[in-house]
């Protein structure tokens, strides 16, 4: 059995649904990321778990436990709020030493306790302060302190990083993995940032308006994503909206607006209105007039370490991205030749209610 | 854009108004009410001029009047002491209703302040007088009749009842600023609730408190009507005396003398208070 459950979980407010029907199994020791856009129900199912919400219907699990109607401190979860909410009347080493004092701790381990865990969060500096006294990337450090402090065997994150700039982010995220294998956390947090999701996370949770849409390895949810909401929403894609020509064993046909374009062939019958996603790095640019379709550069972006490009062809604006391997990259309005290999193209069945502005999506 | 642009002097314009009325509704009777108790009285003719300093030595020295000052600032404190135990649990539940319930309760919170004090004194003394229902049912529980009117108890249970929205009020509003997750911080480390109460919630509401005894202190030290109503003849206390001075032994001077050490004897008392709880947050606070 899992060791944390949440099973129907609903929440309504009124007569929104924030959060309806999820079902999630949470391994002990796995991190589990809940990745979705703002106002997705994300915060909600957190406080649910943490017992600060109530839900309308459902169960929660803990270990075993029915935790579902428990109160909130008797659930022993380490919980970083996404407003921090740390104590504003004491200092930075109050705040972190609080769950440890709740937890009759003995005094003596209390210091070093503490010490160490504004080591980790590169605050050991700043005991004495406020967190008035504090920028906002350093509250949130507080915060992550203050929960993992007192090792607590669920810890529950709501966008602990979300303040902090690239490198401490980084740096932040492999402390959390490494206390997570070190003691076993059992860890769910919040996030909207899919990188962050993906370079963590055993298992990513995706919520599309309350719901879950797909439950997956990272790997898995970038390369074969359910819907095609999922495809959009974690990295760039290119949606190509088509009908089934032709189909033999192997292979399939679709025309994308009179052009056809040879797939892997799946459960299709002729006639199916499809939609295809191929991701812009799965899309090799080639010498003029050689690969599966004609092109030319519209635009370019520098990357850092990639160079993303907009080509204008007959399926229209395709997004594509190459390494910069530190060669020239291509000028605007330079012919190019795009191709794939098939098996990478993704299927989605039906078509997109509007096929999505690539300029913006790039974005 | 032009170069520094002549400033308006806003906040002057803005705070005229108060000023000017400050100054002539307050500084101004402040000011001849302490001129006031400087001159010289005339028994046999009221006339009132000159100079001495005669009227603040002799309330200084004399014991009676030490006593209605000491009577006057103990039930000022207890009337204070007793806001909070009340007002400020109040003001928690309050912030805690949900809104139906919330402003339905704030309005019966508020109420009292709708109806005149003296009227509510007299609502008093007759609930407490000697035919007063309270009597009639100590009576028929055999305790016999008491006197509970014209004593300290009852002018400081008054003064509770008067001034207790003037606690709940500053309290409420620093509730509101309060974000819950703060408190839901420390449950989910396992406090209990009366600990996270004690241990978060009380310490960030402190400004509430103390602006709250500030205001309630300060009003009940220089109350006139709920003493002058429920204490009666015998239970003097200090602007009621104030308004004997004046009133019935005619003696301006003696009595500015009185209200001059009343005001001054308030400030010491709130400075001090407001120093010590306040040192306490400032820098946690800001
Ligand atoms: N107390 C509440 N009363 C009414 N509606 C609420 C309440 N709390 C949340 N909601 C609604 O529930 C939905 C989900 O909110 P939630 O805070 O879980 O979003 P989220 O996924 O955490 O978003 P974000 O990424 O912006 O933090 C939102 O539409 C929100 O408006
Ligand atoms: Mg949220």
């Amino acid at each position: 059995m899992s060791f944390l459950e949440l099973q129907d979980i609903t929440k309504s407010y009124g007569t929104l649904n924030a959060v309806s029907d999820v079902t999630l199994s949470v391994e002990k020791g796995e991190f589990v990321s809940l990745l979705g856009p703002s106002g997705c129900g994300k915060t909600t199912t957190l406080q649910m778990i943490a017992g600060f919400v109530e839900p309308t219907s459902g169960t929660i699990r803990l270990d075993g436990r029915d935790i579902t109607h428990a109160k909130a401190n008797s659930r022993g979860l380490g919980i970083v709020f996404q407003s921090y909410a740390l104590f504003p009347h004491m200092t930075v080493f109050d705040n972190v030493c609080f769950g440890l004092e709740m937890q009759r701790v003995p005094k003596g381990e209390r210091r070093p306790r503490v010490e160490e865990a504004l080591e980790l969060v590169h605050l050991a500096a700043y005991a004495g302060r406020y967190p008035r006294e504090l920028s906002g990337g350093q509250r949130q450090r507080v915060a992550l302190a203050r929960a993992i402090v007192i090792r607590p065997p669920v810890l529950l994150l709501d966008e602990p990083l979300s303040n902090l700039d690239a490198k401490l982010r980084e740096a932040m995220q492999f402390e959390l993995r490494d206390i997570q294998r070190k003691v076993g956390t059992t860890t769910v947090m919040v996030t909207h940032d899919q990188a962050e999701a993906f370079s963590i996370s055993d298992r990513v949770v995706v919520m599309e308006s309350g719901r879950i849409t797909q439950i997956d390895q990272p790997y898995r949810i970038y390369e074969h994503p359910e819907t095609e909401f999922i495809s959009r929403f974690v990295g760039k894609t290119n949606l190509l909206p088509g009908t089934v020509q032709a189909v033999n064993d192997r292979a399939a046909t679709v025309s994308l607006g009179g052009v056809p374009v040879e797939i892997d062939a799946g459960a299709l019958v002729r006639g199916d209105t499809v939609t295809l996603c191929i991701r812009p790095e799965k899309l090799r640019l080639t010498g003029s007039g050689l690969g599966r379709l004609p092109g030319r550069v519209a635009e370019r972006y520098f990357l850092g370490s990639q160079w993303l490009y907009h080509i204008d062809g007959p399926l229209g604006t395709l997004m594509a991205v190459t390494p910069n391997d530190g060669s020239a990259p291509l000028d605007t309005g330079e012919p190019v030749g795009l191709d794939w290999t098939p098996s990478v193209v993704r299927v989605h069945r039906g078509r997109l209610a509007e096929a999505p502005d690539p300029t913006l999506e790039a974005h | 854009m032009s170069a520094a642009p002549a400033r308006l002097p806003t906040p002057l314009i803005l705070s005229a108004p108060a000023a000017l009325l400050f100054g002539a509704l307050i500084l101004t009777p402040l000011v001849l009410t302490a001129l006031l108790s400087f001159n010289e009285f005339e028994h046999a003719t009221g006339r009132t001029h000159g100079f001495t300093v005669a009227h603040y030595a002799s309330v200084l020295s004399d014991s009676y009047y030490l006593e209605i000052f000491l009577r006057t600032f103990r039930v000022a404190a207890l009337a204070t002491a007793i806001c909070v135990v009340i007002g400020v649990p109040e003001a928690y539940i309050l912030s805690r209703m949900r809104n139906p319930w919330r402003s339905v309760f704030l309005l019966v919170v508020l109420a009292p302040l709708l109806v005149s004090v003296v009227v509510r004194a007299f609502g008093w003394s007759m609930l407490l007088g000697p035919e007063g229902p309270v009597n009639a049912a100590l009576m028929a529980l055999g305790f016999g009749r008491m006197r509970l009117l014209y004593s300290e108890g009852t002018v400081i249970v008054a003064l509770v009842h008067v001034m207790l929205p003037f606690m709940v009020i500053p309290v409420w509003t620093s509730l509101q600023k309060l974000d819950p997750a703060v408190e839901q911080a420390a449950l989910s480390f396992g406090a209990s609730r009366a600990t996270a109460i004690v241990r978060v919630v009380a310490p960030q509401i402190l400004p509430g408190i103390l602006s709250g005894s500030l205001i309630v202190f300060g009003l009940s030290a220089s109350a006139f009507a709920i003493p002058g109503l429920l204490g009666g003849r015998r239970l003097k206390m200090v602007a009621t005396i104030v308004y004997d001075q004046y009133l019935s032994d005619l003696n301006w001077p003696m009595g500015a003398a009185v209200a001059v050490l009343l005001l001054a004897a308030n400030l010491i008392v709130m400075l001090t208070y407001h120093r010590v709880v306040e040192g306490h947050y400032r820098r946690r606070l800001g």
